[in-house]
């Protein structure tokens, strides 16, 4: 699947990747969003508490299909950011995915997921209306969804945050994305006792698609257009949306059964 | 409750003294030298000077003022199954440093040898007066009770025994989150461990989480907070973030009491505190009514 593994760029260390995932130029969810569906219809709001801006989410046209997005919205500009939290979402935020999912489940719509966080905020609203049991519920409820899920992590996937839209029946990453535990900072806070390690720790985590596609934790990764995502926004969506459909055709075609064990089985083995 | 289980026999193997309270980090305070070692023990709260066997009596809490010590994961299933018998399961499973994560493997022997255990959990089956119950019990002496590729691939074992004999699973929570050296894997082990929590509970079974101190990251965000009923003691820290890492966020002081099993209590995250005293009765009271023979 990822066809033409550019040789130009594969010089590129981790903590490069992780640079490049988080440049400001870098397309994020909506900018895919708009190019891969069609008449996107955002819906607010997880029913308990509030609308985390944090993760855009709503109802779409892929061709003909209809289906359900969630996307982890970054911003471009400071403003923007801080009216998306840096994409670091809150319960609320993890709940709307939710309540959107089901949705999805009960009117049969494949849904797809695009993970762009630096991890779950760390705060005391958040932990006041439970942020661990948010994540949990989605882990736990994906994994019992009768629906497709495709997850694709397009640039920056931080922790729990990240894998609480991560639960699906195929997991790519675009190739210069990264996926990981935690950010490589506070890895090297932790692990090295020094934050200004973190170029090091980038390096010792095996965090890049690569990495992840050898482990088998990924199911393929979609190449970049040279030097990166954002200088062929159009052919990056386009490339993208190729697979979503491909696989759709294929996973809609499975026997309910058959979907949810394959995925159980997914995680079970590693 | 009745019983004394501390009078059975067991609590004196060389297992237990392997991490006995004379190793305890709450001891290593400067205080240390005044107190005769593993006679007295200080409660770290109040300052009581306590006899370490009284102390072992009460369930590891303080008479003075209620504070709860940390308890390894055996002195917990002493405390909680009948006769304080479990047949352990999966024992020797370890990890294989998937990351290649450099000095890990070192470190892992280290810990083993130190603690006696071979990672941070114990599983097994056991009875709760009387009811039979799969039970995983968490060490925040191994690496803080972080979870790895082996304490996630334990849990899951746990639920699928669970679900093969039909029988119910309680866990007892004692962890700083996913496992750092094993990055993506332990990661991972949080999708996997739910998946299996989640099968468990289709399969129409009781899953009770007990959270302990300190009970936060990875293991909060996953199998902690999925409890059909979630019971926590008294004071444990839980969250999903550290205190610390919150404090360098938000750039403030945290409130008296935050992330505290109190504070989880009134937000509507726990069902019950019930101090430990209580818990065995507690949790067999639960067991009862979800027994068969209730089924409608």
């Amino acid at each position: 699947m990822p066809k033409g593994q550019m040789e130009g760029i594969v010089e590129i260390t981790p903590w490069q990747k992780v640079k490049l995932a988080r440049m400001p130029q870098r397309p994020t969810g909506l900018d895919y969003i708009e190019r891969i569906f069609e008449d996107f219809i955002e819906l607010h709001g997880d029913r308990y508490y509030g609308d985390d801006h944090a993760i855009v989410s709503g109802v779409a046209f892929l061709g003909k299909q209809p289906v359900t997005v969630i996307a982890q919205q970054k911003g471009r500009t400071t403003k923007e950011n801080i009216a998306r939290n840096f994409s670091m979402p809150h319960p609320e935020g993890y709940r709307k995915a939710l309540r959107l999912m089901k949705q999805a489940e009960k009117f049969h719509r494949p849904i797809i997921c695009f993970i762009d966080t630096p991890g779950a905020y760390c705060g005391l609203g958040a932990e006041e209306r439970g942020q661990g049991e948010a994540i949990a519920s989605n882990l736990a409820q994906m994994m019992l969804l009768k629906t497709p899920i495709i997850s694709i992590v397009i640039s920056e996937g931080g922790s729990g945050g990240a894998l609480a839209l991560g639960v699906a029946d195929k997991v790519y990453m675009l190739e210069h994305a990264v996926y990981s535990i935690l950010s490589p900072e506070g890895f090297a806070t932790i692990l090295y006792k020094d934050s200004s390690r973190a170029e090091e720790a980038a390096q010792d985590m095996k965090l890049t698609a690569q990495d992840l596609k050898q482990f088998g934790i990924i199911d393929g990764i979609i190449a970049e257009p040279q030097g990166g995502a954002h200088n062929d926004l159009q052919k990056m969506a386009l490339d993208i949306k190729e697979i979503i459909e491909t696989d759709l055709q294929q996973l809609i075609q499975l026997p309910m059964d058959t979907l949810l064990e394959d995925r159980y089985q997914k995680y079970r083995k590693i | 409750m009745n019983k004394n289980p501390f009078k059975a026999k067991k609590y004196a193997t060389a297992k237990f003294n392997r991490v006995s309270i004379a190793e305890d980090p709450l001891q290593k305070e400067e205080e240390r030298p005044n107190v005769p070692q593993g006679i007295m023990t200080k409660c770290p709260k109040c300052g009581k000077v306590i006899y370490t066997k009284l102390l072992l009596k009460n369930f590891k809490m303080c008479d003075e003022c209620g504070t709860h010590f940390k308890v390894s994961a055996y002195e917990r299933i002493i405390m909680l199954l009948d006769e304080g018998e479990i047949i352990e399961y999966d024992k020797q499973l370890t990890t294989k440093n998937p990351l290649d994560f450099p000095g890990y493997s070192d470190k892992l022997i280290k810990l083993q040898t130190q603690t006696g255990l071979v990672d941070g959990l114990v599983t097994g089956k056991g009875q709760i007066e009387g009811f039979p119950v799969m039970l995983a019990v968490m060490d925040p002496a191994f690496l803080m009770g972080s979870m790895g590729t082996a304490i996630g691939e334990k849990l899951t074992r746990t639920f699928e025994r669970a679900m093969k004999e039909c029988l119910p699973v309680i866990i007892f929570t004692a962890s700083g989150g996913a496992r750092m050296q094993e990055g993506i894997f332990s990661l991972m082990q949080m999708a996997k461990v739910s998946a299996a929590v989640a099968k468990h509970s289709e399969a129409g079974l009781l899953y009770i989480t007990v959270l302990t101190d300190p009970t936060t990251g990875g293991v909060t965000a996953s199998f902690a907070m999925l409890g059909d009923i979630i019971l926590a003691e008294p004071g444990a820290l839980i969250g999903f973030a550290g205190p610390r890492v919150i404090e360098q966020t938000i750039g403030q002081k945290l409130p008296h009491g935050f992330q505290r099993a109190e504070f989880l209590f009134e937000h509507g995250f726990v069902d019950k505190i019930v101090p430990r005293n209580h818990m065995k009765h507690t949790l067999g009271t639960l067991l009862r009514m979800h027994g068969d023979e209730y089924k409608l």
